[in-house]
């Protein structure tokens, strides 16, 4: 037990991958249902592994909890270094939590090689866990381009038509700015010595050098998020994944983007980040509301909630570059938010699909009739996801733009819009596909959603009211790890020559 | 008297080779076709002597033999123990696919011992004569081997080009050699460092053998503009052959790069980095946009060689130990790669089908998931995506080159190996998302599975565990260069 404790990190990151690869060595295509039953077995106990992370987290403390580290790699001086904050505990949970929502999900949908399905979950699960914990930057760049693996092969292998085209797409786009991200950990080895993060954010770097740096991370991290205008990558993305790996994408890849600007871009080049801070505003407010516009016209369900993903994440960043604690905590709950009302909403077009083998707006209509307990749920989710008070989303959606009401009336104003926006294309969305008569045959014959579907949207909605009610288990443990982050980013970093203070650049 | 037993004793693995190279020759003549596994067993048992050899006579200090000719250091004794497991892993792979062609001879495993004798050579060479006689081994016994399979017009083909090719190539080296003689009057690697300080580093004459040096150099590793041999060779061979030109003689061209360029005329480094760094860049380059139009395996794999071949050069040209010793670490992961890469193919062959175009390797995760795993390791490895060796190669070569300020080619390798990751990833692509074109299961030796799927998932242990490898090619440069 002593061992778990002072390893809870590295259980948390390697027992999904050993799930994985057991499910792989036992699964087989003729005894599926043991592979389903190992899967969803190695799933729970990974995220059971995380809830420690939640209950022995010391909430006044702001910086790395749970640290453990042994040499690695001495010749590079590598170190196997992992701790988690305020801002990663939640999103390891998240992690954790999503994977075993989503081997559920695969139940009885994934009918070809799931053993493989399964453990590609799993595995990835462990790896993005890696990267939510990992203080040593080759240590991270391992888990974060290890993970395009096993997603590369589940949209290549179980999705939709075009899949090929949208997997190449998507690891060629990630692969670039990954890359560049490490010629910066080349760079920062260079000047430091050594690949340990806390040396990076003690490290005084010169402006010119730190514009190089940021620009390097915004390349591989806006391309996650994704920000406009890297995003194209993701519509395709999501429409052709399967169910499972759209509601990873959706609800843990992004957040590896913006959680990397909080652990890598902003804190290495602090004074960077004030210079490009109001690019990157721009930035968000033309993803929030340009993208909400181009998700009004989409035809394509997923397509619709892809785009819908951009504009949400939008705020994410937003939040961040106002570098007020409110934004920052508001930002940070979005992506947890976001994690679950995405996924929510992944998984209502799955159940569709599922049933119709079609996203077309168009094919559905009066759907309320045949299937009334899920467009129950459906609702409540497209509700969610356009802001309604009471639920998750919210709360994030909210604090920020009460933080930038504060840095400037127009950025909170433009912001804003998108609670009109986002109601509008996902409520349009619903009334299009739930309500009015029954369209035609195929949906006069759909049954409503079993008790494992059921099982699923449940669990979400609960999740998604009860953080819209009580935030406060999030909020609580952002407090003392975003003052910390803003102290940080209020020093500057650049040498002792330059004396210019670093808001005023 | 005393001295040359002494000289015997360094030379020990190579008169080993050298002895069972003529014995295998004479055996072969006295035994029965059916009995031919005698003539492998005995080159398996060659390979596992020289090994046995060179770690027993091994010390960390350098030592000279037969008047300075040879060299025995750490650098060579390792490169060899590499050369000697490359070679036995491409005997075991190549034996069944000998077979099924005919060319299960004894004259084959005498060629590949003699032809590693070559390598040993050269990695020990340490005076130009002996590095080219080593080279001229190597290369004639390649020659020949590539038409080995004498009624395919491909192969003669092949080695006639590589003939022409190479026998142009040795002759820039040695018209390079002898500018470099006729400056320093003298052979000796170490004296010619020496002579070139004294005799300064603006010799027109000497720059003018450097060139040529560097020439034939780049036309052993196949590196651009020398390069226009391999997609030709390594397709036309039989893919026994590709397998041992694209592996373990790299080795050898690494020990005499390092020998010719890092100690004999390191006084000169300022020139041939230049130079290396223009082949550096063309060889990305041209070896990564040449490898997306392929539709042969083997001659994809060719130009991804060209274009692994540029990363090595971004290490050499760094010019520090630094630089040498992940170098040395990215040849040692690229012949690794190599020989699972073409391993695969061999696997996938049968009597009469050679899987070598990209379309054979359709549906292989439906055929045999393991199989097109340990390709999909390979894979992601030669593309460098972690967490596989490929991706520390890449990584210790460039941040070696970015420590000897090559800022901007550090970049731009980046952005190329974008494009790499490509035609590897429509591999993957291939294996796992196509449907067969047929189901037929794969049949191969049982010895040939197992060495193959250690070969590949090494890849990856080492990829979590690279420290082992890097230590050990750190420490064999560093006492070997001081």
């Amino acid at each position: 037990m002593n061992l778990f404790h002072q390893h809870i990190l590295s259980f948390a990151i390697w027992l999904p991958i050993l799930a994985g690869v057991i499910v792989l060595l036992l699964g087989n295509d003729q005894n599926l249902q043991r592979t389903r039953w190992v899967a969803l077995v190695g799933a729970i106990v990974s995220f059971l592994v995380t809830v420690p992370l939640y209950t022995k987290f010391q909430l006044p403390i702001g910086t790395f909890q749970f640290q453990e580290s042994t040499t690695w790699i001495p010749a590079f001086n590598i170190h196997y270094h992992l701790g988690a904050d305020g801002f990663s505990v939640p999103l390891i949970l998240l992690t954790s939590f999503t994977t075993v929502i989503v081997v559920i999900a695969a139940w009885e949908v994934i009918t070809k090689s799931v053993a493989q399905y399964m453990a590609a979950f799993l595995i990835m699960s462990g790896l993005m866990i890696g990267v939510f914990s990992a203080l040593d930057a080759i240590l991270y760049y391992v888990f974060w381009e290890a993970m395009l693996i096993p997603m590369f092969l589940v949209i290549g292998i179980w999705g939709g038509p075009n899949r090929v085209y949208a997997t190449i797409k998507f690891f060629l786009y990630t692969l670039l700015g990954s890359l560049l991200m490490l010629v910066a950990f080349i760079y920062l080895y260079h000047q430091t010595g050594s690949f340990a993060l806390t040396d990076y954010y003690a490290l005084p770097i010169t402006m010119s050098a730190q514009i190089w740096i940021f620009v390097a991370f915004f390349m591989a991290f806006a391309v996650k998020i994704p920000m406009w205008p890297v995003h194209t990558w993701l519509p395709d993305a999501h429409v052709e994944a399967p169910t499972g790996g759209s509601v990873v994408l959706a609800a843990i890849a992004l957040k590896l983007g913006g959680y990397s600007f909080l652990r890598f871009a902003m804190p290495i080049a602090p004074d960077a980040a004030h210079y490009f801070a109001n690019t990157m505003v721009t930035l968000s407010l033309i993803a929030i509301v340009y993208i909400a516009l181009v998700a009004l016209v989409q035809k394509d369900m997923k397509k619709l909630i892809a785009y819908s993903s951009i504009s949400h994440m939008g705020f994410v960043t937003l939040g961040f570059f106002m570098f007020s604690q409110l934004g920052l905590e508001g930002a940070v709950v979005q992506m947890i938010s976001h994690g679950f009302i995405s996924s929510a909403m992944f998984l209502c077009v799955g159940v569709l699909y599922d049933r119709m083998h079609s996203r077309q707006i168009a094919d559905y209509g009066g759907v309320v009739n045949t299937m009334p307990i899920f467009a129950a749920f459906a609702v409540l989710f497209a509700m969610a996801n356009s802001g309604l008070p009471g639920t998750s989303g919210f709360v994030g959606e909210f604090m920020v733009i009460l933080a930038a009401v504060k840095f400037n009336f127009w950025v909170a104003f433009l912001a804003a819009t998108t609670l009109i926006f986002g109601a509008a294309y996902t409520l349009w969305m619903t009334k299009r596909v739930f309500y009015g008569a029954v369209a035609n045959a195929h949906v006069a014959e759909l049954t409503d959603i079993n008790r494992r579907e059921f099982l699923i949207l449940a669990t979400l909605a609960l999740l998604v009211i009860g953080f819209g009610v009580y935030p406060e288990p999030i909020t609580a443990m952002l407090q003392a790890t975003s003052a910390e982050f803003l102290t940080h980013m209020q020093t500057s970093k650049l040498p002792i020559l330059s004396s210019a203070p670093a808001a005023s650049i | 008297m005393e001295n040359f037993q002494y000289d015997f004793l360094n030379v020990l693995p190579e008169l080993t080779v050298l002895g069972m190279a003529m014995f295998i020759l004479l055996v072969d003549l006295f035994i029965k076709p059916q009995n031919r596994f005698v003539i492998y067993g005995l080159a398996q048992f060659t390979l596992f002597a020289a090994a046995l050899f060179t770690f027993q006579t091994h010390t960390l200090g350098v030592s000279y033999a037969f008047n300075d000719m040879f060299v025995d250091d750490s650098l060579g004794d390792v490169l060899k123990l590499m050369t000697y497991l490359g070679t036995s892993i491409m005997l075991v792979y190549t034996r069944q696919y000998q077979k099924q062609r005919n060319m299960f001879r004894g004259e084959y495993y005498a060629m590949v011992l003699f032809s590693m004798l070559g390598m040993m050579v050269m990695i020990s060479g340490q005076n130009m004569l002996s590095i080219y006689m080593g080279l001229e081994l190597l290369s004639l016994c390649l020659y020949s081997l590539v038409a080995f399979d004498r009624d395919n017009p491909r192969a003669s083909e092949a080695a006639m080009k590589y003939f022409v090719l190479g026998a142009l190539a040795s002759g820039m080296l040695l018209y390079g050699m002898s500018m470099v003689y006729g400056m320093t009057g003298s052979l000796n690697i170490t004296e010619i460092a020496a002579e070139i300080s004294n005799i300064g580093l603006h010799n027109p004459v000497l720059i003018m053998g450097l060139v040529f040096v560097v020439a034939g150099l780049a036309f052993k590793f196949g590196a651009v503009p020398f390069q226009m041999w391999v997609p030709d060779v390594y397709q036309g061979s039989p893919t026994s052959i590709t397998l041992l030109i694209g592996s373990v003689p790299k080795f050898a061209a690494f020990a005499i790069t390092i020998r010719l360029l890092a100690q004999g005329l390191y006084p000169l480094a300022a020139d041939w980095q230049d130079m290396l760094l223009i082949m550096a860049l063309l060889s990305i380059i041209i070896g990564n946009l040449s490898a997306i139009a392929q539709t042969n395996l083997k001659r994809m794999l060719a130009y991804s060689t060209i274009s692994h071949i540029g990363f090595l050069l971004f290490g050499l040209m760094s010019a520090n130990l630094n630089g040498f010793a992940s170098s040395m670490f990215y040849i040692s992961a690229y012949v690794l790669m190599t020989l699972a890469g073409f391993g695969m193919i061999l696997l996938l062959s049968r009597k009469g089908f050679e899987a070598d175009k990209l379309d054979d390797l359709k549906g292989l995760n439906q055929r045999s998931p393991w199989a097109a795993f340990l390709m999909l390791i390979t894979m992601f490895s030669m593309a460098g995506i972690p967490p596989t060796i490929g991706f520390y190669a890449k990584f210790t070569v460039l941040q070696a080159a970015w420590q000897a300020g090559f800022t901007w080619p550090v970049v731009l390798a980046v952005l190329m190996a974008v494009i790499g990751a490509f035609y590897y990833l429509r591999i993957v692509k291939l294996m796992y998302f196509d449907e067969p074109l047929a189901l037929d299961p794969i049949s191969a030796p049982v010895d040939m599975q197992f060495v193959l799927s250690i070969n590949a998932l090494a890849l990856l242990l080492i990829g979590l565990l690279p420290q082992t490898l890097m230590n050990l090619c750190g420490l064999s440069i560093v006492t070997s260069l001081q």
